[in-house]
């Protein structure tokens, strides 16, 4: 059932791009039924599945010559991340609807491109053949392409450009390791198969894991956002349009995450093990990836407390964030991975919500995004509904209990603590330089330091703005509402993703590790 | 000559297995007949419409022919052979043809439409033969019949001196690399003492590596490498690309491709028997150089582009390149791997230089700028050219991606070429990454930049859906890659 989240996004590209020009208006509401489909398939699908295991969803042969199937599969892990797909492609489509209004908006092409992303997406989460992973892995980065060089702002054609050239170089590592074990795996047994399952199963040489290993995972975390690879990402994020941002930081981002999971530590779990040497204390990849994890925590949250530009303050936000991820996939324990995956979908939701208020609800009316003019708006007045989403879905990236961003953190650190315990205090450090830039941001743009009254006594004029519409609010709600729910009752998501994590490869939570 | 001495032709034999290059010849003097005789007073785009529908025919004729029957015996002494592979080959040259002749119902570029449909069949037939034999003698022939038809064809817009100054490009270095290749075929006959390929295969595996040798293997790369555009022989392909009429650089961008890679890997199977390691480090070696150059170059000058033609011209380097390192494996699988490699790269340029005649026949010149905006300008036609770019690429879900995909395998599985083979398909791959800068620069124009002019781009029907067609195939091939394998197996 849950493939039709695929092909639902795919037809309903394909009915965009075909749609004559002048339903430019109707473009928006037929990508939102088709998104709602979406959603609403994923999220039956993730309720009936419940917390059992691995869900078959499609098995054909594809190229049967080359052992190539068309293998859908959703485990709980797959399972939650089509879940937050869906719920960014409706949000993200709620906050685009703008576009439309007029004729030269191209906002058929601009939905079609989304659809297609967002087919590219789900694809990736179900896929298990490896092959068609990456076939939806590669899919899913030419839209985002077009989506921020046409609609988006800033530098649009160098942040698009940039983008597309890291992901592809990342994508060019992903398949030369590929290549390479589909070749070792059908050379030594005769039986070609690009299946996770089959290539887990198989033992990689040692030595071979050892140069396979970082370079699948590179290939992969750079989509992830992790240092020093990062530097796509806030540009990106900042010349994108607002549904291409959240997109970008709420899907595309985690596709990344969920490839170091899925492939490459599943597929070469040995490439984790120590060198049998040590450097300056760093004894293996996992400790060289756990350190730019780190790194990326504390370098990201540092950079966002000095920026003037508040898309540029969550962009770097949205580093920080995947590298808890990522640190909380090499700490190899349950809880770790566990809050890894809950941070995915946490994120996902908040970094839609908080570039939504920026680019979306704030952006569109003051047509500035400086912290310093932003600051003389008197927006607390002005947008007194920002305002309140603001100081709302700050809380819960900073982490404030009560939201999903603590509980996923928290995991995360604690898991951390067991794995390697001067990276969990630095990233702990980070996490309160986390606080401190929400809260700057926040301060500068909506609570004034400047008097409310001029020197001769008369009030300074509050700005008036259009009002807020009701797609903006039914997309905060849906967006804020997940993240409290979650917040509140984690085991919702929890009690699916533990059984997932639980039934990764042995040796990927053990290996030759002590 | 030998093998001619020794037995009497079977003619009714050499008949039935050149029945397809008849075929196509017939037509071309009929073209020429009815050209003459009765379209003398017709207005040009009637006789060219005629001259191409005609030429369209003979091709489908042939084609018809050639799949009907699939498996031949071959001519005595392995002349011409008659393999499901190399029907394969022959049936993709004459669709190609095709195709590039329905692409040229509209163009304007000549003044004598029966002569260029003629001679686009004659270098048809050179191509066929190409793809067929396996006697130096044969393949010599059949490659200049197809480089003199390719000389006259880049020549054909006579008004334009770039066409000019193209073909004379073309034609000088077109016959230097003959006059190497050959020499390097008399090398290899004094060797060997044969010019059947097959002779040559088993004399070469009873002898050691001796310099003079080398010295052919040389000689014989530079005159293949010369057709196929790889570096070191890649000089003229910027300015043919440039200078020739666009369904004439289709034309030597798709078919002579084909036919010339076909060739290449029969050559490099007889050239490597199966297991003389010391022939194979040589002429491997020799490929894999001229891989890695053609790789590296093709992708990095293409960068700097400013005229489509010519970024095309430097892709083409580069795939050539890719195709090379198939060649250099020499395996059954890496051969069709290579094949297939061709024909969908061949069939997507094809509608890529359709898309350019279209563009420049209304912009007047094939800079990046005309297509700025073209997916509003013609939305179809951006759409179309979209996907040919994106398959070139390599993107998924479009062929271009599962030829690599195969093609690269292949040179893994083969395990002839070691540690270098990993490397360079390394190389490729992450030169396929950098490739998309450049194909981007293009869709960008297409979907980002706004339009110069406003007015749409004319379009005749036949064009657009030929160019749909084509698309359509692009897109097909690349969900349902395995429908070729009945002709092309896969993996």
């Amino acid at each position: 059932m849950l493939a039709y989240t695929i092909y639902l996004s795919f037809a309903g590209a394909l009915l965009l791009a075909v749609l004559p020009k002048r339903l430019h208006a109707v473009a928006r509401v037929i990508a939102l039924l088709v998104a709602l489909c979406g959603l609403a398939v994923a999220l039956a699908g993730f309720i009936s599945a419940g917390t059992q295991g691995p869900v078959a969803v499609a098995n054909l042969p594809w190229i049967p010559a080359m052992g190539i199937h068309y293998t859908l599969e959703a485990d709980g892990i797959s399972r939650v991340l089509v879940l937050l797909t869906g719920l960014a492609a409706v949000a993200g489509i709620l906050f685009s609807w703008n576009i439309g209004d007029k004729t030269d908006d191209r906002a058929n092409e601009f939905f079609a491109f989304f659809l297609a992303l967002i087919g590219g997406v789900y694809g990736v989460f179900l896929s298990v053949d490896l092959f068609l992973l990456f076939v939806f892995y590669e899919i899913a980065i030419v839209p985002k392409y077009f989506l921020i060089a046409i609609w988006g702002s800033t530098r649009r054609e160098y942040g698009a450009m940039k983008l597309a050239l890291y992901s592809f170089a990342g994508s060019a590592m992903v398949l030369i390791g590929l290549l390479t074990a589909y070749a070792v795996v059908g050379g030594q047994t005769g039986n070609y198969s690009m299946n996770l399952h089959t290539l887990a199963q198989y033992h990689f040489s040692t030595s071979f894991q050892m140069w396979a290993f970082p370079l699948v995972f590179t290939g992969f975390a750079i989509l992830a956002g992790m240092w020093p690879f990062h530097t796509w990402a806030p540009t990106g994020h900042v010349a994108a349009p607002t549904a291409a941002s959240m997109l970008l930081a709420g899907v595309v981002m985690k596709l990344g995450a969920y490839g170091c999971l899925r492939v490459a530590m599943t597929v070469f779990p040995h490439g984790l093990d120590p060198w049998g040497f040590s450097f300056l204390g760093i004894d293996s990849w996992r400790t060289v990836f756990g350190l730019f994890a780190v790194i990326g925590i504390v370098y990201g949250a540092t950079v966002a407390l000095v920026q003037n530009d508040f898309k540029f303050v969550i962009g770097y936000s949205s580093v920080s964030h995947m590298g808890l991820v990522l640190l909380g996939l090499l700490t190899l324990t349950q809880i770790g991975i566990d809050g890894a995956v809950l941070q995915m979908f946490s994120h996902g939701i908040l970094a839609g919500l908080l570039f939504a208020t920026v680019g979306r609800i704030v952006y569109e009316r003051t047509h500035t995004r400086d912290l310093a003019l932003l600051n003389k708006l008197q927006l607390s007045k002005a947008m007194p509904f920002a305002a309140w989403l603001f100081v709302i879905a700050g809380m819960a990236s900073m982490g404030l209990p009560g939201f999903s961003g603590f509980v996923a953190e928290v995991q995360v650190l604690i898991g951390a603590w067991e794995a390697f315990p001067w990276f969990a205090a630095i990233a702990g450090l980070g996490i309160v330089i986390g606080v401190a830039y929400t809260w700057r941001a926040m301060q500068r743009v909506f609570f004034s330091d400047h008097p409310a009254v001029t020197a001769d006594g008369t009030p300074v004029p509050i700005p008036e703005y259009e009002p807020v519409t009701w797609a903006e609010k039914a997309g905060v709600i849906l967006l804020a509402g997940t993240s409290l729910l979650i917040g509140v009752y984690p085991r919702l998501l929890l009690d699916v993703i533990a059984p997932a994590v639980q039934a990764l490869p042995h040796a990927l939570l053990t290996g030759g590790r002590q | 000559m030998i093998a001619f001495a020794s037995n009497p032709v079977n003619y009714s034999n050499l008949f039935a297995i050149t029945l397809p290059e008849t075929i196509l010849e017939v037509v071309s003097l009929l073209v020429l007949i009815v050209d003459l005789a009765w379209l003398r007073r017709s207005s040009q785009a009637v006789r060219m419409a005629w001259a191409c529908a005609l030429g369209v025919l003979g091709c489908a004729a042939s084609a018809a022919w050639l799949a009907a029957h699939p498996s031949l015996s071959a001519l005595d002494g392995n002349i011409l052979v008659a393999t499901p592979l190399v029907a394969a080959a022959q049936i993709g040259i004459l669709v190609l043809s095709a195709l590039v002749l329905v692409l040229s119902f509209k163009a304007e570029f000549s003044r004598n439409p029966g002569e260029f449909s003629a001679i686009v069949l004659l270098a048809t037939t050179g191509m066929l033969l190409v793809a067929a034999a396996r006697d130096l003698q044969v393949i010599f022939v059949a490659l200049e019949l197809l480089s003199l038809s390719l000389y006259v064809l880049t020549a054909f817009a006579k008004r334009s001196a770039q066409s000019a100054e193209a073909a004379l490009k073309y034609y000088l270095f077109g016959g230097m690399s003959a006059a190497l290749m050959l020499f390097g075929f008399s090398y290899l006959y004094g060797l060997t003492g044969t010019t059947s390929l097959e002779g040559i295969a088993a004399s070469l595996a009873a002898q050691p590596l001796s310099p003079l040798l080398i010295v052919a293997f040389v000689l014989v790369s530079a005159g293949l490498g010369f057709k196929v555009a790889a570096v070191p022989f890649h000089l003229w392909a910027p300015d043919t690309y440039q200078g020739a009429p666009a369904p004439v650089t289709a034309l030597i961008a798709s078919g002579s491709k084909v036919a010339s890679f076909a060739v290449l890997v029969a050559l490099t199977s007889a050239i490597i028997p199966p297991d003389a390691h010391l022939h194979a480090a040589s002429w491997a070696v020799l490929l894999l150089w001229m891989a890695a150059g053609s790789i590296i170059l093709g992708n990095l000058a293409a960068l700097v582009q400013t005229s489509v033609r010519r970024l095309l011209a430097y892709s083409a380097i580069a795939h050539a390149g890719y195709m090379l390192l198939g060649i250099a494996a020499n395996t059954p699988q890496s051969g069709a791997a290579v094949l297939y490699y061709a024909l969908t790269y061949a069939l997507t340029t094809v509608g890529a230089f359709g898309v350019i005649g279209i563009v420049e026949r209304s912009a007047g010149t094939d800079r990046m700028d005309a297509f700025a905006g073209l997916s509003r300008r013609n939305p179809l036609l951006a759409a179309t050219m979209f996907l040919f770019l994106l398959s070139l690429a390599g993107i998924p879900p479009l062929v271009g991606f599962w030829a690599k995909f195969n093609l690269f395998v292949a040179v893994l599985r083969a395990g002839t070429l070691g540690m270098s083979g990993l490397i360079l398909v390394a190389v490729a791959i992450a030169a396929s990454a950098v490739s998309l800068y450049y194909y981007l620069q293009v869709m960008k124009r297409m979907y980002v930049f706004a339009p110069v002019r406003h007015e749409p781009v004319p379009i005749s029907f036949i064009e657009l859906a030929t160019l749909a067609l084509i698309a359509l195939a692009v897109f097909a091939l690349g969900i349902f890659p395995a429908a070729l394998s009945n002709w092309i197996p896969l993996g």
